[in-house]
């Protein structure tokens, strides 16, 4: 006798918890097929603007972790994503089509890539800052620092749903930023999952926080909004993209464009669109 | 004779062979500008100096063409070994030239004499020194094995240090392999255009440096705007910057930003205090306090608030305001009646909103622009002079009681350029040093500068960086697959 499975209700990942939308509303979330999966929340302005709070709130915990224990935190997020790889591999043919095959080698790539930044947390300081032989007595030394909260459009189109997602917001968590990342409105149900996998991988409340919807809709407030210090528009259409990069002007937000980076691969240079340099100096001497 | 006067000492402007007018550096040669030209004047005499022609839009577009072929022709195709030997000469004919040039710079800006002769010219060579000695090291910048150069850069920069900003911009350029339009301020041309005289005599390939000076509106805008220019780098006002930013919005032309600051100078009660006086005094009077990383706010611990402001007002009395072509001259000409106008008119706010004004007592010439060195006291954190840049001699100070309290009041401003910290206490000095939100901290020194050492600002004070290997990848971009 088949069993009625229990089917799951995606909310939204803010400070940690998992808030329905405050605006009430949900959208259809469908097999390439049409046939219904589930309804997902769509995120209003207001729940964006909760969202940069938490992080905004979680910066300060996270960037002042140790370089290792951001390390450890990071790995732990592939460990867990591992332990679920069967999950994910199904979500993501569901949503999106994909052959088993071509689900279990995102679902590989993307915790392979969890390794891969979880490794660099201790090492993009010394490959990237140092000593300045400064023509004079002083101590003089360059280090990277986070930018601080960080706006993610994850791709929204390709088979990325999860893949795309991991690799535009573990970049910038390796340094210490904390994320606000719009996942794929087509296929948000992997990356809900995965809101599971960061709650249960000693991620501090905050730190990534995921919001479902529309992009086109939330991604002009977070533009403007004034407590975000960069903006990653990889998922973001060209006419998106241009709106949000003059919005963005307004603020100085730190911006990526799309196509900028590869949005699947690991990439030094997208840890480094998410990092202050600070120079220190101090005068050297005997008395 | 008290031992505060000096006889004067005149640096003489015999060294200088000025023509009576200039007209724009395109594709190695001297042309005619397209727009009108108009007089620059010293700002410590008002006398005027040389007729400079203003580039049109079109003059702009003539000198990206002169740029982008030098870049196809000559400059792209060459090697890293070849550039920097050209950069090698230009240091030296910087170094040959640095006394003409200080005089030319000290008139044109009206900074003093002292500055330009000991840290502007030096600062200028030292910086093409350095950058030249990358042009055949580029696969050591981090940027991978095969990093390319971007095309032609756009530079702008401004009046306040108009030959070294000059070095920080065309320096890296022309390292990393770009050809470059520089428009330098329109109240400042003089330097850039006796820089254009020295890539002649360095022998550089006709249109891999452009100068032209014009206006904001028409010059710079079209710059910003031309669709061939692939990176722009700019150093002014955090307005125009923003500007720059949604002008290239949608583009490919990448970009860095050098804007404003308000930079907070902490002063905790451990400090070597008549070090931290003359720190103080090198953090906001140095080039009459027109450096965008001064230190502006001054923090002092509350109970030796009394004892810093007097020893203070004390030191200050014994600075000497005029002829920025004396050698004794510490404070010169604010650089033009429009940056007078600013700053007296956000002194006399600081009055109205309460703060204590303090101004030293001095003469002042009659011709030119001056503002005495002034101090505010009794500031509060929310008063216009404590938040906006004034870009001139004017100190603001505030007290705190803790180190958490110093850091939230220097971290409260939307820029974060520059801080300083003076304690004795080293493990004080670096935890401070962490959570402060700027990109250029001085610990027991204030306003250095290395052509080795990064130089930029966090939030609203810009992106990208100035200064060493950081500096030189600003122009370069990964040649590899992303």
């Amino acid at each position: 006798m088949s069993r009625l499975p229990v089917a799951k209700t995606y909310k939204l990942f803010i400070g940690g918890a998992f808030p329905r939308s405050e605006s009430g509303r949900v959208y259809d979330v469908a097999t390439p097929t049409g046939e219904f999966i589930a309804n997902a929340s769509k995120a209003s302005r207001k729940d964006a603007r909760d969202a940069v709070v938490a992080a905004r709130a979680a910066v300060a915990k996270w960037s002042g972790a140790t370089a290792n224990n951001r390390g450890q935190v990071l790995y732990r997020i592939a460990e867990m994503l591992e332990g679920r790889t069967a999950q994910f591999i199904d979500e993501i043919q569901k949503s999106t089509g994909a052959s088993a095959k071509d689900a279990s080698a995102e679902v590989h790539a993307a915790i392979d890539l969890l390794v891969w930044y979880a490794g660099w947390t201790d090492k993009y300081a010394q490959v990237v800052g140092g000593a300045n032989p400064v023509a004079g007595p002083f101590f003089n030394l360059s280090v990277p620092e986070p930018t601080g909260v960080v706006a993610v459009v994850a791709p929204q189109t390709g088979p990325t749903s999860l893949l795309g997602l991991v690799a535009t917001v573990a970049p910038a968590l390796v340094t210490g930023n904390t994320v606000v990342v719009i996942a794929s409105e087509s296929s948000p149900c992997a990356a809900m999952s995965f809101a599971e996998v960061v709650a249960t991988s000693d991620v501090p409340g905050g730190v990534v926080n995921i919001l479902t919807g529309s992009p086109t809709e939330m991604t002009p407030w977070l533009a403007s909004h004034q407590d975000i210090n960069a903006i990653d528009l990889t998922g973001a259409d060209s006419e998106l993209a241009l709106a949000c990069e003059r919005d963005a002007a307004e603020t100085l937000k730190r911006v990526v464009r799309p196509g900028q980076f590869s949005a699947t691969l690991g990439s030094i240079d997208r840890i480094g669109a998410f990092v202050e340099t600070k120079t220190v100096w101090h005068t050297k001497s005997l008395s | 004779m008290s031992f505060l006067e000096y006889a004067p000492a005149p640096e003489s402007t015999s060294i200088l062979n000025l023509s009576p007018s200039y007209g724009l550096f395109i594709n190695g040669e001297w042309v005619d500008g397209g727009d009108d030209s108009y007089t620059t004047i010293s700002p410590a005499t008002e006398k005027p100096i040389a007729e400079i022609a203003h580039a049109s839009a079109n003059d702009v577009d003539r000198a990206v063409a002169a740029a982008r072929r030098a870049y196809d022709t000559v400059w792209s195709r060459m090697s890293g070994a070849d550039r920097g030997k050209y950069l090698f000469r230009i240091a030296r004919l910087i170094q040959e030239r640095a006394r003409e040039l200080a005089v030319a710079e000290t008139l044109d800006n009206g900074k003093p004499i002292r500055e330009t002769r000991d840290v502007d010219v030096p600062l200028v060579a030292a910086w093409f020194f350095h950058y030249a000695g990358w042009s055949d090291k580029l696969e050591w910048a981090g940027l991978g094995a095969n990093p390319k150069s971007l095309g032609v850069a756009g530079q702008i920069i401004p009046w306040n240090f108009p030959l070294l900003m000059l070095a920080w911009k065309v320096a890296p350029a022309l390292a990393a392999g770009n050809t470059v339009v520089l428009k330098p301020a329109e109240t400042t041309p003089l330097t850039a255009l006796l820089f254009a005289e020295i890539c002649q005599q360095a022998g550089l390939p006709a249109g891999v440096v452009n100068i032209i000076p014009g206006r904001g509106s028409v010059a710079g805008a079209r710059l910003v705007e031309h669709p061939d220019v692939n990176k722009i780098a700019f150093t002014g006002s955090t307005a125009v910057g923003r500007q720059i930013a949604r002008t290239i919005a949608g583009t490919d032309t990448k970009l860095t930003l050098e804007l404003g600051g308000k930079g907070a100078n902490i002063v905790f009660d451990d400090a070597a205090v008549d070090e931290a006086v003359e720190g103080i005094v090198r953090g906001i009077f140095f080039n009459q306090g027109h450096v965008c990383c001064a230190g502006s706010r001054l923090l002092v611990q509350e109970n030796i608030h009394d004892e810093i402001v007097e020893k203070l007002t004390r030191r200050l009395s014994t600075l000497r305001l005029g002829d920025p072509l004396d050698k004794n001259t510490d404070i010169g000409a604010i650089n033009s009646k429009e940056q007078l106008d600013r700053i007296t008119a956000l002194v006399n706010t600081g009055e109205s909103e309460g703060a204590e004004r303090w101004t030293l007592d001095c003469p002042v010439p009659k011709a030119g622009f001056w503002f005495r060195p002034t101090v505010f006291t009794n500031v509060a954190t929310s008063n216009t002079i404590a938040r906006e840049e004034i870009f001139g001699p004017v100190l603001s100070v505030l007290t705190f009681r803790t180190a958490d309290e110093a850091i939230t009041k220097a971290n409260n401003t939307p820029y974060g350029l520059s801080a300083g910290i003076w304690t004795q206490n080293a493990s004080r000095m670096l935890r401070v040093a962490d959570e402060l939100r700027a990109g250029v901290i001085w610990a027991n020194t204030f306003n250095q500068f290395d052509p080795t050492s990064p130089f930029g600002g966090y939030k609203e004070s810009g992106y990208g960086r100035e200064g060493g290997r950081h500096g030189l990848t600003a122009y370069l971009t990964n040649g590899d697959a992303r």
